[in-house]
């Protein structure tokens, strides 16, 4: 059952077309990316979904809810993280959260509870008592996250979370945020704008300029923006690029090596191999990233991508 | 980790009332406010700092050069004025509150709740309505030093106009604070509202025998309808000679016609209801 459903939805901003007819849906328990570059229209739509801005027109529901006429619905059944912190410095870690609870209607008799589990969940139990202005950034944002989740929430919007973060908090904050979709089973709608983000999603979509180009799973993407490849090394390139001929496989070459592209590649490796001979140095395979499915179906590279967020991601983080 | 936050497979915990307007949801607010103002005992310092000020060095000052012909210690007279001096600066102060709330985010936290913006505002004006009046009533510690006479009563009497009074300027912050976007406008308010305020509203000097235009400006100023009762509750128990409460009435006139002091306080609770509307319809704007 959807639990975000979006259905031709726009918004203007005098002249401006922010979000340009954009229909998609949300299952619950999905993990939804919204990949794009910033001013994309990621930040709109989400704002629409949390009632913060009024869409032109179009329908969004949230929850059962539409954002329209029903925003308090919405709202009591959201959790949001946005881009910017919106944690008071001057409260400690535990009023924060109990803060939320009440604004959020947690009944009182849960709430002691509720609190000290969800600082349990992001590993701020030990902090609680301390002032937010002593935390780190990452910290800071493993407690909105508590704080998103604290009145279990039917979805968990998070508006770039990761920005501003170093590598490595980055990966535990992930790691935390599949976690507690695990545990909890809420449905996690995100905006990135970074590949390896969008990558943990079960479904991303693609937007660009206002609107969403593509829709799918990351593999689904990446089998779009083109098939796997061998990539090999050898010793003498136009003998061994004429036995790949012969045994049926086409090549070409690319800044020293023959790249071959294949169907499957880890089956295909050994064969192509074989079929060369003795002259192989080395070999790879070479899969297509969400970086080729964004240039496959925007004809660009992401605009404005951070290379520091690319890097350090390590791969056991991606099989939640 | 054993933790868990119950998921949404389980009865519904969150209950369905939309912009529910709940008292809990008040005292939090409430609560917060009260919170941030004890964490920074500087706070407390630097809003006495101005009053004291111009309590004894202003006093002090003034007082030689009107000399006592008067009947009545300057002292006594800028007494009641600078207590409400007092409680008008804390309670704009912490209105004020707001832009911060904006500025470091934590705004929205509030605005995307599901509550109503009349909660909302109800819990900020409470909160700060309690500082300032708290602020205000400290001051009362000074009055033997200045020897104004002080009675049980006379000091409820004096906690309940200041009470009213704060909600009526927390209120009037509130929607001052929500228009503005940037830390620059809170000295912007500070400066060309709240001395001006303060400056037109009787609480320095007598507001009888000003120039028409003087007198026009302090009689549209919410805060001279405060300062009034205030002064006319302490006036009442120092045992002045008739000839000093005839000289220095402690009723507002208008056209001529002493307002009693039923009718200062009706105003002054007419604008808290006017500046609480005000603040709910410009933080509705907000989000």
């Amino acid at each position: 059952m959807a639990v975000v459903e979006v259905t031709n939805l726009q918004k203007h901003y005098g002249a401006t077309t922010a979000v340009d007819d954009v229909t998609f849906s949300v299952a619950g328990g999905e993990v939804f990316a919204f990949l794009g570059p910033n001013g994309a229209g990621k930040s709109t739509t989400i704002g629409v979904l949390c009632t913060l801005v009024r869409p032109t027109s179009g329908s969004a529901v949230v929850a059962g809810y539409d954002v329209v006429r029903s925003p308090g619905d919405v709202r009591a059944r959201i959790g949001i993280v946005f881009q910017e912190t919106t944690l008071d410095k001057q409260l400690t870690a535990e009023e924060n959260l109990r803060f939320h609870a009440v604004l959020y209607h947690v009944p009182r008799s849960q709430r002691r509870k509720r609190v000290a589990d969800a600082l349990e969940l992001v590993g701020l139990a030990d902090r609680a008592r301390d002032l937010v202005a002593e935390f780190s950034g990452g910290m800071a944002r493993r407690l909105e996250i508590a704080r998103g989740l604290l009145h279990s929430p039917q979805v968990l919007f998070l508006d770039e979370p990761t920005i501003g973060l170093d590598p490595q908090t980055r990966t535990t904050m992930w790691e935390g945020i599949m976690r507690m979709r695990r545990e909890t089973g809420v449905t996690v709608f995100l905006t990135t704008h970074y590949m390896d983000e969008a990558d943990v999603a079960d479904r991303i979509g693609i937007i660009d300029r206002g609107r969403i180009i593509a829709l799918g799973t990351p593999a689904q993407m990446r089998a779009a923006a083109g098939s796997e490849t061998v990539e090999l090394e050898c010793t003498d390139r136009s003998g061994a690029a004429a036995a790949l001929q012969a045994a049926g496989y086409a090549s070409s070459e690319q800044a020293g090596r023959l790249v071959v592209p294949v169907q499957n590649a880890e089956q295909a490796m050994p064969r192509l191999i074989a079929a060369v001979g003795g002259q192989v140095l080395s070999a790879r395979i070479k899969e297509p990233t969400l970086d080729d499915a964004f240039l496959h179906y925007t004809g660009r590279e992401i605009r404005d991508q951070a290379a520091e967020g690319r890097a350090g991601l390590p791969a056991g983080w991606r099989n939640r | 980790m054993t933790a868990q936050l119950s998921g949404r497979t389980e009865a519904a915990p969150t209950p369905a009332r939309s912009s529910a307007f709940g008292f809990g949801t008040i005292g939090m607010i409430w609560e917060r406010e009260l919170i941030r103002y004890l964490r920074t005992p500087s706070r407390i310092v630097t809003s006495l700092a101005q009053p004291l000020l111009f309590l004894f060095v202003l006093g002090y000052g003034i007082g030689s050069f009107i000399g006592a012909g008067s009947g009545i210690d300057f002292h006594t007279f800028v007494f009641p004025g600078v207590v409400a001096m007092t409680v008008a600066s804390t309670a704009i102060s912490s209105a004020i509150s707001v832009v911060w709330d904006r500025e470091f985010g934590f705004l929205r936290e509030m605005l995307v709740a599901p509550i109503s913006r009349t909660a909302l505002v109800c819990g900020k004006a409470a909160g700060g309505a309690t500082i300032a009046t708290a602020q205000g009533t400290l001051m009362l510690v000074f009055a033997p030093l200045v020897g104004v006479r002080l009675t049980f009563p006379t000091v409820l009497a004096v906690i309940g106009i200041e009470a009213l009074m704060a909600i009526a300027l927390t209120a009037f912050g509130v929607s001052l604070a929500s228009r503005i976007t940037r830390m620059e406008g809170f000295q912007v308010v500070m400066q060309l509202v709240l001395l001006p305020m303060i400056f037109l509203s009787g609480a320095l000097f007598p507001l009888n025998g000003l120039p028409w235009w003087l007198a026009v400006l302090t009689r549209i100023n919410p805060l001279t309808y405060a300062v009034a009762p205030l002064r006319d509750v302490i006036f009442r128990v120092q045992n002045f000679p008739a000839s000093v409460l005839e000289r220095f009435p402690t009723d507002v006139t208008i056209f001529g016609f002493a307002l009693p002091t039923w009718a200062e306080l009706a105003i002054t609770a007419a604008f808290a209801s006017v500046f609480f509307l005000l603040a709910v319809k410009t933080l509705s704007r907000a989000s």
